[in-house]
């Protein structure tokens, strides 16, 4: 069975809406029935960051082989990357419109998580760029490594260091310190494994795509 | 003997928010979520099928190139 991994999306996908709806939830002010969203927004950003993770080691693999192929997984993983980031943007703005009383603040963690967004816009725009093959595998492979690295830092260190509103940074605790109880946990991980088995699936047939116009051209 | 008191004060204003915080009970009663969960799960479905029928076109233009 090849295709085992997308019929498990599919039945976590399933799963994380009818236990994400149907499934009790702890009972929290401000929050109310919104604390369902941590099924869907937080996934979102988790699938974004694995991928970028895989884009990085494919990058990290192509400075060492040269290989178009490498290079290949890693446009494409980015690619399908920034649609959950924008997913993950919009969803949370949403959020924070009827929680916090804005669609935008001036929070670390938004702001950071806004450049990231333009961090790798950019590695798009410099692969657009320049033509040559060889030299845009090996100039964007290190730009993405460097992009990651930023990543990290905009997303996971910066938010931690300051106050921020945004649940699990500077001293605001995450959903997994108490209100993550064990019903939301038989939610939440299926469905962090559900939206990155989706995304996984679409980089994989953007990566089919990409090959298939490689075969026609040469 | 004051300050079990005030606990068990504290305790029972936890208790009345706990029971005064809205949810979507109502909506659940009625069992009208179910419809929500039946709008999106069509929405996933279609969303799915759509996928798999471009995974399926991308695999016949693969075995069309290898040949």
């Amino acid at each position: 069975m090849r295709y085992w991994w997308k019929a498990l999306a599919v039945l976590l996908l399933f799963y994380t809406l009818i236990g994400g709806f149907l499934i009790e939830v702890p009972r929290q002010v401000i929050l109310y029935e919104s604390i369902r969203n941590l099924y869907f927004h937080v996934p979102m950003w988790f699938s974004m960051i694995f991928l970028f993770l895989l884009s990085t080691i494919y990058s990290i693999k192509n400075l060492s082989s040269g290989s178009l192929e490498d290079d290949r997984k890693a446009i494409e993983l980015v690619n399908v990357g920034i649609i959950f980031g924008v997913l993950g943007t919009i969803t949370g703005s949403i959020w924070a419109k009827f929680t916090w009383g804005a669609w935008w603040t001036n929070d670390v963690k938004l702001n950071g998580s806004a450049i990231t967004m333009l961090i790798y816009l950019a590695y798009l725009v410099l692969r657009g760029s320049l033509d040559d093959e060889q030299k845009r595998a090996r100039i964007s492979a290190v730009y993405n490594i460097f992009a990651f690295v930023l990543l990290i830092v905009f997303i996971g260190i910066l938010p931690r260091m300051t106050d921020s509103l945004h649940p699990g940074n500077g001293g605001n605790p995450g959903f997994n310190n108490y209100d993550l109880d064990n019903n939301m946990k038989l939610v939440f991980y299926p469905a962090v494994v559900a939206w990155i088995l989706l995304a996984l699936w679409m980089a994989n047939l953007r990566l089919r795509i990409s090959r298939l116009k490689e075969n026609l051209s040469s | 003997m004051k300050i079990v008191l005030f606990l068990l004060s504290i305790l029972l204003a936890l208790q009345t928010q706990a029971q005064e915080i809205p949810m979507a009970d109502e909506m659940r009663a009625n069992g009208k979520i179910y419809v929500v969960v039946a709008v999106l799960g069509v929405i996933l479905l279609g969303l799915i099928i759509y996928l798999i029928s471009l995974d399926r076109k991308i695999k016949k233009l693969e075995e069309e190139t290898e040949k």
